[in-house]
């Protein structure tokens, strides 16, 4: 079997991997034209901030896509012809294949705004705009960043480890609103005030403005403000690349259409990853998953079917995990936004406002927990799942709370009062605490 | 992948900030003052000098890089730096220090008249305070032993505010620093003082090999009572609590929590842990070299010991031309110039990683024979790379951690900071049961990567 795979992204690496595992004789090339070798997008920021140096966030050494005899080709492929399964790539060469899997990833999102072309605006998804970034806020004195997710707080970040003045546009009135309830917001909220970064909610972008060189000068809020800056990131999220299978018969709609096997309308073309949408998500599920666990997890599961054992897609247990400045977030299960029928969320923050930990159950007995958020404390993620697949009762978790605590030794533990605080809450269903951490970690599992 | 990223304009250091600098700056001319000096009244003044003002500086540098912001992982700009990314000011502590050793090690012995060669007037700096602690004059390696606990002391602050977000780096910092002060500088003193032995209870065979040498056993054994039980001590240590107590808690129980060359890696050597090398070549060294090395000094050892017990020289000389050789080579060579000299260049433990026996010893133990590993939560790696990074022993730990593996390593020293600098919550040091200790996440698949196992 010959497979190809576009993208050396953490999907396609993961198919790779996979398929090698499978399938010892398969050949298998990558092709890329953004790196030569597969790289880390989740610690772009670190680069930045000089954390890491380039070279620290290859996931592999060199020597591992020899070894394992993973064919790397660094050039873009710029044409795709189904009928004859052939691929033509701008280095002037053509691949064939017999399997090929898209894994082609996102492009920043942009909104069609008035200066958004001009230099110094841009998004941060790959090594390119790593580079812009870092050429574009050289002894810059102020940065706006649009947009209250995830990619929003971190530029943010970038820029304040610079000791540049940072501005963050938010539509909504708190920080993600979509994904955090407005308590934890309000914690992430504290960070962006104790790292001295300015949070505009409720204010969209209408306008960037120029200079004469064709550079950000300012940016103009839907509030009408004008703000002076020399850079803008747009943090508004991003949107599949199709490139290359708009050259094709491949079927795409906002991504390329797959199936729950992750196969195309066209037979030996597969997609996975960012840049894959389904035609039929399962319930409660996106169409288009863009998270580098989806990633991960979508390119294990194609690699099967490649390997001819048509493995459908489970997502599984929903897990998530972020870090806000100095706070860390974590999230298991179903943990919606906001108040949703037939589901309870019990709530505890720690006093400092670093640490908080809500369990959504249902409403009715026997109150199944079906998710977790935790902010500044670890839990255990096999734990976790196990209590929302077992449909565990939430009395039962309260009093098992210590399982799940997956902080580092010494550190405060909060089970007790954590239990306090459930049993002043809902003196209906008492909890005595059964399971604390101890001292040491001599795990009993 | 070689992206062409400018360097930066680092930020610019605060006024109080390049004060602080200004003062460590004036405390190193201090001490060549104090070594160019002529008069010995002087001598001491400008060495008092040297290191109050070294100490208030980087006490205040410390508080002001670290305490004044909000807690958390400080590490902006760390590869940026020239000091900490080896740059030239690198490489310049690099040759100051390793040029200290060499004179320490081989220019600075007492010439029989008190004279300590190039560090004589540092050495006679000291006299009074040695008189007051020892009861007798300073020489070269009180002078060294001086240093090396203020560094401890003093970078250890710094390490406290820089990680006081982590209890468990809080707890094992002020243990290195409590060990290096009461065990392995005023402890010795005070036994001198009563003219017992100078014995360090913190250092064991085969790290201290010559505490269970037949000579150093012997002249114990003669001194009565303490004597005896300092060979006691050793022993015990050696053979019975060390096996124990990495049975429970991994290596780390000595480590990064005891020993005094962990603890100078893990406060005067934290700005540099991110240079050790994670490839899989330096791993191939790493195994080459320690393993070797502990079969030498047991051999070494077991020579001298036969040769002590069937009182003859039947092996000849070998026993005592080995274990002078390894004095030089492994001893000094290795554990000084190179484990201490080339901190800015090749990271903080080098001498931990590559050459120390006890490690080796201590290695094999937590692989085989320990409950301890390190934790991996689940699915939650994003292979980031900052483990790897702080990872002074240079174990490549997003390897493990990006396939939900635990991390079972005989090189781990268990310092913790890979769970410290996680941003997501992903690594934790564990003292599980052995059953499963190997075993990864079932939410994660591992791959077919071919490392050394």
């Amino acid at each position: 079997m010959r497979l190809v795979i576009i993208g050396n992204g953490i999907t396609g690496v993961t198919c790779a991997v996979a398929v090698r595992r499978l399938n010892p004789e398969a050949r298998i090339t990558l092709v890329s034209a953004e790196s030569a070798h597969h790289y880390s997008r989740t610690a772009l920021m670190y680069v930045y901030m000089g954390h890491l140096r380039p070279q620290d966030i290859k996931p592999y050494e060199d020597w591992f896509w020899a070894e394992n005899r993973l064919e790397l080709v660094h050039a873009s492929a710029t044409l795709l012809n189904t009928e004859e399964q052939l691929l033509v790539l701008d280095n002037g060469t053509t691949l064939a294949y017999d399997q090929l899997l898209l894994a082609t990833g996102s492009a920043s999102k942009l909104y069609g705004w008035p200066g958004q072309h001009l230099a110094g605006v841009q998004g941060l998804y790959n090594l390119p705009d790593l580079q812009a970034m870092t050429r574009d806020t050289h002894g810059i004195s102020r940065g706006v960043v649009v947009g209250g997710g995830l990619i929003g707080v971190e530029l943010a970040e970038m820029l304040h480890s610079r000791g540049i003045e940072t501005l963050v546009l938010v539509r909504e009135a708190r920080y993600w609103a979509g994904v955090l309830p407005p308590e934890e917001a309000q914690l992430v909220d504290r960070q962006f005030q104790e790292n001295h970064v300015t949070v505009r909610y409720r204010t969209e972008l209408r306008e960037i403005l120029g200079d004469t060189q064709g550079r950000v000068r300012a940016v103009v809020t839907t509030a009408g403000e004008e703000i002076a800056c020399q850079w803008v990131g747009l943090a508004t999220g991003v949107a599949p690349n199709l490139g290359l299978a708009l050259t094709s018969n491949v079927e795409t709609d906002r991504g390329i259409l797959v199936d729950e096997y992750l196969r195309t309308n066209v037979p030996n073309v597969f997609a996975a990853g960012d840049c894959a949408q389904f035609r039929r998500p399962a319930s409660g599920e996106v169409p288009i998953e863009q998270l580098w666990y989806t990633g991960r997890m979508q390119g294990e599961t194609v690699a099967h079917t490649i390997c001819g054992h048509p493995t459908p897609y489970r997502r599984g247990v929903w897990f998530n995990s972020a870090k806000f400045f100095n706070l860390e977030y974590q999230t298991y299960g179903q943990a919606p936004a906001g108040p949703t029928p037939g589901l309870t969320s019990f709530y505890w923050e720690h006093p400092s406002a670093r640490g908080a930990l809500r369990i959504y159950f249902r409403s009715e007995a026997p109150h199944a927990v079906v998710g977790f958020n935790a902010m500044g404390l670890r839990l255990r993620q096999a734990v976790c799942e196990h209590w929302i697949q077992q449909a565990t009762a939430v009395a039962t978790v309260m009093a098992q709370l210590g399982k799940a605590n997956f902080d580092p030794e010494f550190f405060p533990q909060h089970e007790n009062t954590i239990v306090k605080a459930f049993n002043q809450q809902f003196p209906q269903q008492p909890v005595v605490l059964k399971h604390r951490k101890g001292l040491f970690n001599f795990t009993k599992r | 992948m070689t992206p062409t990223l400018a360097t930066p304009p680092l930020p610019t250091s605060s006024p109080a900030e390049k004060l602080s600098l200004a003062a460590v700056a004036a405390g190193v001319l201090a001490l060549v003052l104090a070594l160019a000096d002529a008069d010995a009244a002087r001598q001491q003044t400008w060495l008092y000098l040297a290191l109050g003002l070294v100490s208030a500086g980087t006490l205040a540098w410390s508080w002001l890089k670290f305490g004044q912001k909000p807690a958390g992982v400080h590490q902006n700009n760390l590869w940026l730096r020239a000091s900490t990314g080896r740059g030239a000011v690198a490489w310049v502590t690099g040759l100051v220090l390793t040029g200290f050793y060499v004179v320490l090690y081989w220019y600075s012995g007492d010439d029989g008249r008190g004279n300590f060669g190039p560090l004589n007037n540092l050495v006679h700096g000291l006299d009074d305070f040695s008189q007051w602690l020892r009861a007798r004059p300073a020489d070269q390696w009180f002078l060294y032993g001086t240093f090396y606990t203020l560094a401890i002391l003093l970078m250890g602050t710094r390490a406290l505010w820089k990680y006081r977000h982590s209890r468990y780096q809080l707890i094992r910092t002020g243990s290195v620093m409590f060990f290096q002060l009461g065990f392995a500088f005023i402890i010795p003193g005070l036994l001198q003082f009563f003219q017992q032995p100078e014995f360090y209870f913190t250092y064991f065979w085969p790290l201290k090999y010559e505490y269970l040498f037949p000579g150093t056993v012997t002249g114990l054994v003669h001194n009565g009572g303490v004597g005896m039980f300092m060979v006691f001590w050793g022993a015990v240590m050696s053979f019975l609590a060390t096996p124990v107590l990495t049975y429970f808690y991994g290596k780390r129980w000595y480590c990064s929590w005891v020993c005094g060359c962990g603890g100078l890696a893990e406060t005067a050597g934290d700005p540099y842990r991110q240079l050790s090398d994670k490839s899989r070549a330096a791993w191939r060294w790493e195994v080459r070299l320690i393993y070797p090395i502990l079969g030498l000094i047991i051999a070494i050892t077991v020579l001298l010991w036969a040769n002590f017990a069937l009182n003859s020289t039947l092996l000849g000389e070998a026993g005592n031309v080995g274990a002078k050789w390894y004095g030089f080579a492994i001893g000094a060579v290795f554990s000084g110039v190179i484990g201490v000299g080339f901190y800015p260049i090749l990271g903080s433990r080098v001498w931990c990683r590559f050459g120390c026996p006890m490690a080796a010893y201590l290695g094999l133990l937590q692989k085989h024979f320990s409950r301890f590993r390190i934790s991996t939560n689940g699915g939650q790696c994003i292979s980031c790379g900052n483990c790897s990074n702080v990872c002074e022993m240079g174990i490549d730990v997003k390897q493990y951690a990006q396939r939900g593996a635990p991390i079972v390593r005989a090189s781990c020293v268990g310092c913790g900071l890979c769970s410290t600098a996680c941003p997501r919550g992903v690594l934790n040091l564990e003292n599980g049961p052995r059953e499963g200790r190997y075993q990864s996440s079932q939410l994660i698949h591992a791959d077919s990567l071919r490392i050394l196992s």
